[in-house]
């Protein structure tokens, strides 16, 4: 890859998707795109490069952009924030909103582990008032993440990072070499592609959004954006769930942190008592 | 120093775990099957058991009844680590009082997620 190539893919991603692509990291760079450029049957990176330039294909242009977008994860993810969802804020938010759905969303859900953990950790959430709903969404800009987060199919090393045993006996089904989500989960999570930077006030109101390692990938100046237009989703007894790691300059501005430091952030600091 | 006991008839698969679990901060001891894994036991109780199923003389399934059954034997954390991957076997290994259950290809990074859910760091 020539530095005029780089320059052409950071400017794809700043734009498309606005995350910042790491031009001093060409090795990672290219571990990304090597898969896509065998994929669409070019011999080299070099060669794919060239028929983005050449042919300025929109459907090219966004595989290479989720290529270089695409995002490790696995359940459960920060375990200790989990927990503390499980036991003190699906249970906080289930008292306040008795017949009304809890609704949730994991924007940025790559292969479907994170949104899967959330509906586990709602099944065990203890201390529930009757009848309380859940309702689940995720999101990607990937479409090929999507289609394997619908499937909800994970390899034995997948399903053996991050989850606990007894929930992948409780919660999965062996099928040979792979597990599967069991129906009962899987059809409670509804999956759409939606790119951040889109409008996204018409995505009605979730009480619990999680945007995990998102922020920290971001171009700066369009951080704040997507921070401001996701925080505007959530009702006054919300919660923004971040990563420990993510600089969470943006977020501090608009929301407060719940006790404990694992990334979770609260829109009203009044209802902090009943979160902690 | 936490103590791990690694129970494997491999010695390739104990030497793997050992740079792992040592890298990790614990001290190892090894056996090559139930009976002599016991006989470490007796002699000092670890504080986590790595265990693999198949082996001879005594396999891991009953040496972890044993173990759960002798006095301070219900204290380490028994971590399987085993090709037997059916829900069947893993049922039986909860039962019998596993903590965690790997199974195997396993890398570092499972070995350590897999301790962790167990308590041990």
């Amino acid at each position: 890859m020539t530095p005029e190539d780089m320059d052409l893919l950071a400017a794809l991603g700043r734009a498309r998707a606005g995350v910042r692509v790491e031009t001093e990291k060409p090795y990672l760079i290219e571990s990304r795109l090597a898969p896509l450029a065998r994929r669409e049957g070019y011999d080299s990176i070099d060669a794919l490069i060239g028929a983005l330039r050449t042919k300025r294909e929109e459907r090219l242009i966004w595989a290479v952009v989720e290529a270089l977008c695409r995002s490790e994860t696995t359940f459960f993810r920060g375990r200790e924030t989990f927990a503390q969802l499980r036991d003190q804020i699906l249970p906080a938010l289930s008292h306040r909103r008795r017949e009304a759905p809890i609704r949730i969303w994991s924007a940025a859900c790559a292969t479907g582990q994170e949104v899967y953990s959330m509906a586990i950790a709602a099944a065990e959430a203890p201390g529930l008032v009757t009848g309380t709903r859940f309702e689940f969404f995720g999101s990607d800009l990937s479409e090929r993440s999507l289609e394997k987060a619908q499937a909800g199919i994970y390899t034995q090393f997948e399903v053996q990072r991050g989850l606990p045993i007894r929930m992948l006996i409780k919660y999965f089904e062996n099928q040979d070499d792979t597990w599967a989500i069991s129906p009962r989960i899987r059809q409670m999570v509804r999956w759409k592609r939606i790119n951040l930077l889109a409008d996204l006030s018409a995505m009605g109101r979730f009480d619990v959004i999680l945007l995990r390692n998102v922020l920290g990938g971001m171009d700066a100046s369009l951080r704040g954006q997507v921070a401001r237009s996701l925080a505007a989703l959530l009702p006054d007894d919300g919660v923004l769930v971040l990563d420990t790691e993510d600089d969470a300059s943006e977020i501090d501005e608009l929301l407060t942190p719940a006790p404990g430091g694992r990334g979770i952030y609260l829109r009203d600091p009044s209802i902090r008592a009943a979160a902690a | 120093m936490k103590t791990c006991l690694v129970v494997d008839d491999s010695r390739v698969i104990r030497k793997v775990a050992r740079r792992v679990l040592e890298d990790i901060g614990f001290e190892i001891a090894e056996a090559a099957d139930g009976m002599e894994a016991l006989a470490w036991c007796r002699a000092a109780m670890p504080d986590a058991v790595l265990l693999d199923w198949n082996m001879p003389v005594m396999n891991g399934i009953e040496f972890l009844r044993q173990l759960r059954a002798e006095p301070g034997g219900m204290t380490p954390k028994v971590v399987f680590c085993t090709v037997e991957n059916s829900p069947d076997h893993i049922r039986t290994a909860l039962d019998a009082g596993a903590d965690e259950y790997i199974m195997k290809p396993f890398d570092g990074d499972i070995i350590e997620a897999k301790f962790a859910e167990a308590g041990l760091l």
